[in-house]
């Protein structure tokens, strides 16, 4: 039933983004989102799609994959283009009652949604080439310089590592749960909202009990072997530069000086 | 009252590069007051089986009859389906889940559409039936050792009176005597309710002395099928499936291969040691 939602968005391959360290994917993607609102002019535009085509030759993965994450920015993106494109003052194209379009609205509802779908594929492209673990690990060495001030990085990104290894494991007992309950007569699918919600009851009772005692046997596990947080901790797969990821950050910084370049030069 | 199958075959995520065969070609028929053990390794296929049984699962191939009518057609009533083939799975934990023993039984009958009455009547027969004690009627659910969830849980199923009876590995996790005690209760359940019980297990030994009949899984496809001193004559393909014979089954065939005539067939140490004496008093005549 619900076991075959894959959760998560990473899509094995073997390609040269795949093998980047994460942090060198963390940075780039920052950088390439930074670009998106520094270039301002369609020929600006014109480089990053440029540079966005060539991450997803790179990256090997299929670029339908790449585009299924703007399912669930349509709506924002419908009322983007709504409100530039009848509310921008300038040259009238075509007017009705207040509603006008302008030619300036329509340059900048463009641009717009050009910057918002190029932002959810850029940072696609980064969750479809990393696993969750990765991405976590990537994540607490990056922001390692905060836990001078006093943030515990390391117990965060253990959080999220927890958080997403349990996901596919609950979901696995939703399911079985539910087999259980409907094999006693139980009904999650007919009646009105109220039933439906008290008829959740038997689903969620188990399912609660069973994450507390699965927390408790981890807590248990983790301390049987003597973990005591993230002082003196050391890892099994040490993240560690190589010459791609020089090469990365290179073609990434070169990227970004002219996007920087555009924007002072006014191109 | 039977379930048939017909040509079944069933396919985890079809069509993705997950896809998994996980039964093939199920020709099988489970009639009415029979006692059947279904027997496999890990991954044979029993637990896909059974939800096949009362439509938990849709089969993606074949077709599956209870009384001659085809569970899937349109007007058929799944829901009436798993009133009457009982299903209780590994572990009871899926399925506890109100304040008290009593309430948490009353679910399935009162599901059914029972008055609350009429649903603690059928509770209390079926709880005393899996032999779990009076005392232990108000307590929490969640407060019982796992034997007596496990009770609990097949008491839950039992109160909406099915037909047949499924048991997942009912033994799992139990220490020897819990386990022979719930077998017994099984057994006596059985004769008592004259109903059909199908009890699903990986190891033969331990319900090889109490099911009439037993099917034996194989990566997908039905292995065996057949009373158990049948099955167990087979007992180097069940080796090769992973599978052991009943220890006794061992023992026998080594007495006979070094000459003594023993009855090969016998699965218990009774029958066994009865044997070995009428086989030595035999040999003794002979000298």
């Amino acid at each position: 039933m619900i076991r075959d939602i894959t959760l998560g968005q990473y899509y094995p391959a073997k390609s040269v983004l795949h093998r980047l360290d994460p942090r060198t994917k963390f940075v780039g993607t920052l950088m390439f989102v930074i670009s998106l609102f520094l270039f301002h002019t369609f020929l600006g535009y014109g480089v990053a799609t440029f540079f966005l085509a060539a991450m997803i030759v790179l990256s090997k993965v299929p670029a339908s994959f790449m585009f299924r994450g703007l399912k669930t920015i349509f709506v924002i993106l419908l009322i983007t283009v709504g409100f530039n494109v009848f509310l921008t003052p300038g040259h009238i194209l075509w007017q009705w009652g207040f509603l006008k379009i302008t030619y300036e609205g329509l340059a900048q509802a463009a641009k717009m949604s050009i910057r918002l779908v190029y932002l959810v594929v850029g940072s696609s492209i980064m969750t479809l080439t990393t696993t969750p673990n990765q991405l976590t690990d990537g994540l607490e060495r990056l922001l390692s310089p905060l836990r001078r001030m006093g943030v515990p990085v390391h117990e965060i990104a253990m959080m999220m590592s927890i958080a997403l290894r349990f996901i596919p494991i609950l979901m696995e007992e939703t399911d079985k749960i539910m087999k259980a309950q409907i094999a006693r007569g139980a009904d999650f699918e007919t009646g009105n909202i109220f039933q439906k919600a008290k008829g959740l009851v038997p689903l969620l009772v188990p399912l609660f009990v069973s994450a507390f005692r699965r927390a408790d046997d981890l807590a248990m596990a983790m301390e049987a072997r003597c973990y005591h947080g993230g002082e003196g901790r050391t890892q099994m797969k040490p993240l560690c530069y190589k010459g791609r990821d020089y090469a990365a950050y290179g073609i990434a910084l070169i990227y970004l000086a002219v996007s920087v370049l555009f924007r002072v030069r006014g191109i | 009252m039977s379930i048939k199958l017909k040509n079944v075959s069933y396919i985890y995520s079809p069509g993705t590069a997950y896809e998994m065969h996980a039964l093939e070609n199920i020709h099988l028929t489970i009639p009415d007051n029979q006692f059947i053990g279904m027997i496999g390794h890990t991954g044979s296929g029993k637990s896909t089986l059974i939800q096949l049984f009362n439509g938990l699962l849709k089969p993606t191939g074949g077709e599956v009859f209870y009384n001659g009518e085809n569970i899937w057609s349109e007007k058929f009533s799944r829901k009436n389906l798993r009133s009457q083939v009982g299903l209780a799975f590994q572990y009871p934990e899926y399925q506890l889940f109100e304040t008290n023993v009593l309430e948490d039984v009353c679910f399935g009958p009162k599901n059914q559409g029972l008055d609350p009455e009429a649903a603690k009547e059928r509770a209390k027969k079926a709880l005393e039936q899996a032999g779990v004690p009076q005392e232990l009627f108000d307590k929490s659910p969640f407060e019982l050792s796992g034997g007596q969830k496990k009770r609990v849980a097949i008491a839950g199923v039992l109160a909406m009176n099915p037909r047949i009876l499924i048991l997942d590995e009912p033994t799992a996790g139990l220490d020897p005597r819990g386990r022979d005690e719930l077998l017994e209760q099984i057994a006596a359940l059985h004769k008592t309710r004259g109903i059909s019980v199908v009890l699903v297990s990986h190891s033969m030994e331990d319900i090889a002395r109490y099911v009439q009949r037993m099917i034996v899984l194989n990566k997908g496809r039905i292995a065996f099928d057949g009373a158990p001193r049948q099955v167990f004559s087979h007992c180097q393909e069940l080796e090769s499936m992973g599978l052991a014979a009943p220890q006794m089954t061992y023992v026998m065939q080594d007495l006979k291969r070094r000459g003594l005539s023993v009855d090969v067939e016998a699965i218990t140490v009774e029958e066994a040691r009865d044997s070995i004496l009428s086989a030595l008093k035999g040999a003794g005549h002979d000298s």
